[in-house]
């Protein structure tokens, strides 16, 4: 008679079948409702944004690996992620070599020469913006707003110009003519913006398609829009205006919740997500530019590792060693 | 007090020693592969910075009233922070031999650090016009500046360790790119208003 065999092995014995190409894809999908809302809302020249950034990411992912004689791994979808979530935000009519460089640096410096995938430190879309603000800060912030989107407006609608709805808040423009753009509008996104960031709606659509697979945590997004909502209400600001405008929905669901870039403890990933809530407030109040998820989530980027060592759970049943 | 508290703000965030005005970055890339010696680096150029800040004052006082400064000004500067210098180490070997061993070289070459001729050289700037408290202060949170920016810095070198980086890149050259990047974060509190912030 035989033997049953007794195969011993290390844990984990149960695995989930879900794989890092597997949620990269999943994340590409939840975009595409954003991805869609900009080229509806900015026509063709959102599309030349978009397509060009892909394919510049995916580029400079496979020509890194090839020269550093790696396997190529540009199927996994991470690079197209990198290059999608870059093109979300940027202004619309962006010139293709311009993001591309942007593409081309987030996939090169903040990715592959950190080691490629899972080692990066910053999150490299927002490299790659945070790049692009720093060499053509006029081409950066040049907005344009969707055509009949002003009727809101009425008479002061000439003094708008090329400002994001953030931009006009800062210069006092709703306060001095006494109009203000309606909830409706900030929520579909008929607005002037980065071109996947300003619709709430498309954004939503995709973050409730990632939380209900789990693909990412409720607790950043939680903390991030949590802490900017109460803040804003304690400044005596509209904390809803604050959380339908500028990047603040596609930087906490899609940037923050980035695995790579983020503390692995929950209650790490909470204080991050605080963290940045605090920051972007700050940043959109009292900094230098008018909208702050870009540096608010990069400053938290650099300070995971430590938010990560402050807050390892301790181990069940661990003894201090001086008792 | 608004006007500490507004120096030292800038001197932590704003222009940050070494992300923004880029001083000091040899102890920032030498001693930054772990935590531990990053915080000990950051409180002995904390220590140096502040009391740099307070001597020079009057150093510099002195000789503007000889009508030195022009000459004397820097090597009179290096001397007070050399000797500095030579007192936390005396310090430090007694105190914690193993911070001691660990900070090697770069404890002596915090003489040269050039935040810390920075901060003196900033202070004495007829620009600024710091009083006696606000050089300390000035000082002060220009370590606490160093101390934040080399403790970041090490925390994700740390996660660096295990990184099946590229031949080219490993040590230095990925420091380097790291500091850039840690610096260009730093660009998001550049313009920040903190007047407004304080209700001014």
């Amino acid at each position: 008679m035989e033997t049953p065999q007794l195969i011993v092995s290390p844990a984990p014995h149960i695995r989930a079948r879900q794989s890092t190409a597997g949620i990269m894809w999943m994340v590409v999908t939840s975009l595409i409702p954003a991805a869609a809302a900009g080229v509806v809302l900015f026509g063709r020249p959102a599309l030349v944004v978009i397509v060009s950034s892909i394919l510049a990411a995916v580029l400079a992912e496979a020509f890194c690996q090839r020269v550093t004689g790696r396997r190529i791994t540009v199927g996994d979808g991470s690079a197209v992620v990198t290059g999608l979530l870059l093109a979300l935000t940027l202004p619309p009519e962006l010139p293709w070599w311009m993001t591309a460089s942007g593409a081309a640096f987030a996939i090169i410096i903040g990715k592959q020469v950190f080691g490629g995938l899972g080692h990066n430190l910053f999150n490299p879309a927002l490299a790659g913006r945070a790049f692009l603000l720093a060499s053509w800060p006029g081409a950066m912030m040049t907005w344009k707003w969707p055509a009949a989107s002003l009727s809101w407006a009425g008479e002061s609608v000439d003094a708008i110009g090329g400002a994001t709805v953030l931009g006009l808040a800062r210069q006092g423009f709703f306060a001095k003519h006494g109009v203000a753009v309606p909830y409706s509008q900030l929520f579909m996104g008929n607005i002037a913006g980065s071109l996947g960031e300003t619709s709430a709606l498309a954004l939503l659509i995709g973050a409730v398609f990632l939380l209900a697979f789990r693909v990412i945590d409720w607790r950043i997004p939680l903390g991030y829009l949590g802490t900017l909502a109460i803040l804003a209400l304690l400044a005596g600001q509209d904390p809803i205006f604050h959380l339908l405008t500028g990047g603040v929905l596609l930087g906490a669901f899609f940037m923050a919740t980035d695995y790579v870039t983020t503390p692995i403890t929950p209650g790490g990933r909470f204080f991050f997500g605080l963290g940045c809530g605090v920051l972007t407030f700050l940043i959109r109040i009292y900094g230098g530019y008018p909208e702050g998820v870009t540096y608010a989530i990069l400053l938290m980027n650099a300070a995971a590792p430590l938010l990560e060592k402050a807050t390892i759970p301790k181990r069940f049943g661990e003894v201090r060693a001086d008792v | 007090m608004v006007d500490l508290l507004l120096i030292s703000f800038g001197a932590i965030f704003i222009s940050n020693f070494v992300l923004a005005r880029f001083l000091g970055i040899c102890p920032f890339l030498g001693v930054s592969r772990k935590i531990e010696t990053a915080l000990g680096m950051g409180f002995a150029v904390i220590f140096v910075m502040t009391m740099a800040s307070a001597i020079t004052y009057g150093v510099q006082k002195l000789l503007v009233r000889h009508g030195l400064a022009e000459f004397l000004q820097t090597i009179s500067f290096i001397l007070v922070i050399a000797v500095l210098v030579q007192f936390v180490e005396m310090i430090l070997r007694k105190t914690s031999p193993g911070l001691y061993q660990a900070l090697g070289i770069y404890l002596p070459l915090i003489t040269t650090n050039c935040a810390v001729l920075g901060v003196a050289l900033i202070n004495a700037d007829p620009g600024e016009g710091y009083n006696f408290i606000q050089a300390m202060v000035n000082g002060f949170s220009g370590g606490v500046g160093f101390t934040l920016a080399i403790v970041l810095f090490a925390g994700l070198r740390e996660r660096l360790e295990f990184a099946p980086l590229p031949k080219a890149m490993e040590g230095f050259p990925i420091a380097l790119i790291l500091a850039g990047l840690i610096s260009i974060a730093f660009l998001g509190f550049s313009g920040f208003r903190l007047q407004a912030l304080l209700g001014l």
